[in-house]
């Protein structure tokens, strides 16, 4: 039961701070909802036994990723993003592609919903009680998964030298 | 509402309203280490021996006026300083800082001293320790002048550069510990060795505590590192244009930041509450008079040494530091596979 | 009684949150956030099926997809800044040098 509640509250802020994130107008706003976001799903992972992907969201996700989002977003300084659309409306209530979009990704969230809800009740249940050890998680990652582990060390390393390279000023 | 509930919660707010003291006294000690150190006599009016300086000193900010500049974004200028208050308390409440006790028998069933016992400790520790850079970043950005913002930035930058150091300090920690759980780390340094050298993991891993005290030293914004908040350089740097209680709480936060970076230092590299003379239960009299010594040392660093220039404290941080807690780790695991620790 | 459903559905709620993002937003950040909120939803499933089977494969998938997703955003991020230095402006609609 407590567990039941729970999922509904961090089902209900993660969703709400998504929407709020795509709705609102101001970027620091939308990064810091996300990371409420972000937040409210550590909690689930922590529901669903797997402790160490919780902490590792909050590491990575929340403590790094969105920093470097934050740094950018206040390094920009963007000005008030100028639009073709009338202003005065909100965008959702013109026709066009804005609200064409909109409509395409209710669609999907409905097809999604209506294809994932088959075949559960019983079918779904969770088995028993299985924390994930990281004793476990580390015997994985260099066995089985070692090759898409060093992979993805190359991937990092090419993407720390491409982020530099793109985002030097041209020096003459 | 059993008993072992009851006691649990009554640790919760022990451990919430030591911290607060623990802000306090630091203060005291701070000031008067200070003087001691550059031979005068600091605070020493107000109480015996100045004791009550602190007092003085939360009823001043208490009564200063709360100024929030206009171009402020309000929201974000009220929020920083929760930020970075909240991730100084939340971080201390996985660290342990006693045996199991019964309270003398008045318990059924033994009480852990740690507010949450989580079998990923160590990794909370520093996942909250990565959240603390929001409170900072917030406050410079959010202050909407010069030198908040530098100085937000610098110090964000700063943070996360050294949490890098501290997590492979802590990995080199974790292999020799063989758990992420800091009361299972503690528990594998009881006992000696020949009978008066303490199994303490400083013994084992010299260069992993002290890259682990550099790193915290510097994530906390301590001198040497404290070029974001310098005063000749930066005015106050991120809390420059917070007063009264925000003020109190980002220096809350530094000063409970320490305490918990202390504290888990000892319980992964001096033994946590495990010492000679004492029985088990008495044990966090010396997680008490280890947490102290290392205290005193940050106070001691922060009056005696000059203070980094930024870019020799980010040269410091990516070139000096992290490879030498890469290169810890790869010799620790070579010597727990070769030893068989 | 909380099924895998339920974790599904509310991953493809937040998948379509981030699809919406994406197509809806004029600002190349918002754009990317809204890559990452996708990415954590797919995160969500497969932490959810790896309970549902009883392996740790999911997490260690969820390892991976964060690591490309850091990779993504520092990349995205780096080349948002090339382009703002060259138009200062946020808006995919003023980069239409290669439109027909």
């Amino acid at each position: 039961m407590g567990s039941e509640l729970a999922f509904y509250l961090f089902a209900a802020v993660a969703v709400v701070a998504s929407l709020l994130v795509i709705a609102q107008r101001n970027p620091i706003y939308s990064v810091l909802l996300l990371i409420a976001s972000f937040g409210a799903l550590s909690g689930l992972y922590v529901l669903l036994d797997a402790p160490f992907v919780a902490v590792i969201q909050i590491v990575v996700y929340a403590g790094a990723i969105m920093v470097l989002f934050l740094f950018v977003v206040m390094l920009l300084n963007a000005p008030h993003e100028e639009t073709e659309y009338d202003e005065r409306v909100h965008p959702l209530l013109q026709a066009g592609p804005l609200r064409f979009g909109a409509f395409l990704a209710a669609a999907l969230m409905v097809e999604l919903v209506w294809a994932l809800t088959k075949g559960g009740g019983e079918a779904g249940r969770f088995p028993g009680r299985s924390v994930s050890s990281v004793k476990e998680i580390g015997r994985l990652l260099f066995t089985e998964y070692s090759f898409p582990f060093e992979v993805t060390s190359i991937l990092i390393l090419v993407a720390m030298v491409g982020a530099v390279v793109l985002a030097r000023r041209e020096t003459p | 509402m059993t008993a072992l509930l009851i006691a649990q919660i009554v640790l919760t707010l022990f451990v919430f309203f030591m911290l607060l003291n623990s802000a306090a006294v630091m203060v005291y000690v701070e000031r008067k280490v200070a003087a001691l150190l550059q031979q005068r006599l600091g605070p020493y009016r107000v109480g015996w021996q100045g004791v009550l300086q602190p007092l003085a000193d939360i009823v001043k900010l208490l009564f200063k006026e709360e100024l929030r500049p206009k171009a402020a974004d309000a929201f974000l200028f009220a929020l920083a300083p929760i930020i970075a208050a909240t991730c100084a308390f939340a971080a201390f409440s996985v660290v342990p800082f006693g045996a199991e006790t019964t309270l003398g028998g008045w318990l059924p069933e033994p009480l852990k001293l740690q507010v949450s016992d989580v079998n990923v400790a160590i990794l909370v520790v520093f996942a909250i320790a990565s959240m603390s850079v929001y409170g900072i970043v917030l406050a410079g950005w959010s202050s909407n002048s010069k030198y908040s913002l530098l100085g937000g930035l610098r110090s964000s930058a700063q943070m996360i550069s050294y949490e890098l150091s501290y997590g492979l300090a802590l990995t080199s920690v974790l292999l020799l510990g063989q758990s992420m759980s800091l009361t299972d780390v503690v528990n594998q340094q009881s006992g000696t060795w020949l009978g008066f050298i303490p199994r303490w993991f400083v013994f084992l891993q010299p260069i992993g505590f002290l890259i682990y005290m550099i790193a915290g030293i510097a994530e906390t914004n301590r001198a040497p590192f404290d070029f974001p908040e310098a005063e000749q350089e930066l005015v106050a740097g991120y809390h420059t244009e917070y007063s009264s209680m925000s003020f109190a709480m980002f220096f809350l936060a530094e000063y409970v930041n320490m305490v918990t970076v202390s504290a888990v230092a000892t319980d992964l590299f001096l033994g946590g509450w495990h010492g000679p003379f004492l029985p088990e239960s008495l044990g966090w009299i010396w997680f008490l008079l280890k947490v102290g010594a290392i205290l005193f040392f940050y106070v001691w660093m922060r009056w005696t040494l000059p203070r980094y220039r930024y870019d020799q404290l980010m040269r410091f941080g990516w070139k000096v530091l992290l490879p030498v807690a890469v290169i810890n780790v790869l010799v620790t695991a070579a010597g727990v596979l070769y030893f068989g620790i | 009684m909380i099924t895998v459903n339920h974790y599904l559905v509310l991953s493809a709620i937040l998948f379509a949150i981030g699809t919406a993002g994406v197509f809806v937003r004029r600002n190349l950040i918002t754009i990317l956030l809204s890559i990452e909120i996708m990415l954590n939803a797919v995160n969500l499933t497969f932490v959810a099926f790896g309970r549902a089977l009883g392996t740790a494969d999911g997490q260690i998938i969820v390892f991976f997809v964060m690591t490309v997703a850091a990779a993504e955003a520092a990349v995205g991020l780096a080349i948002v800044i090339a382009l703002f230095r060259h138009r200062e402006s946020l808006n995919p609609d003023t980069f239409t040098a290669l439109k027909w």
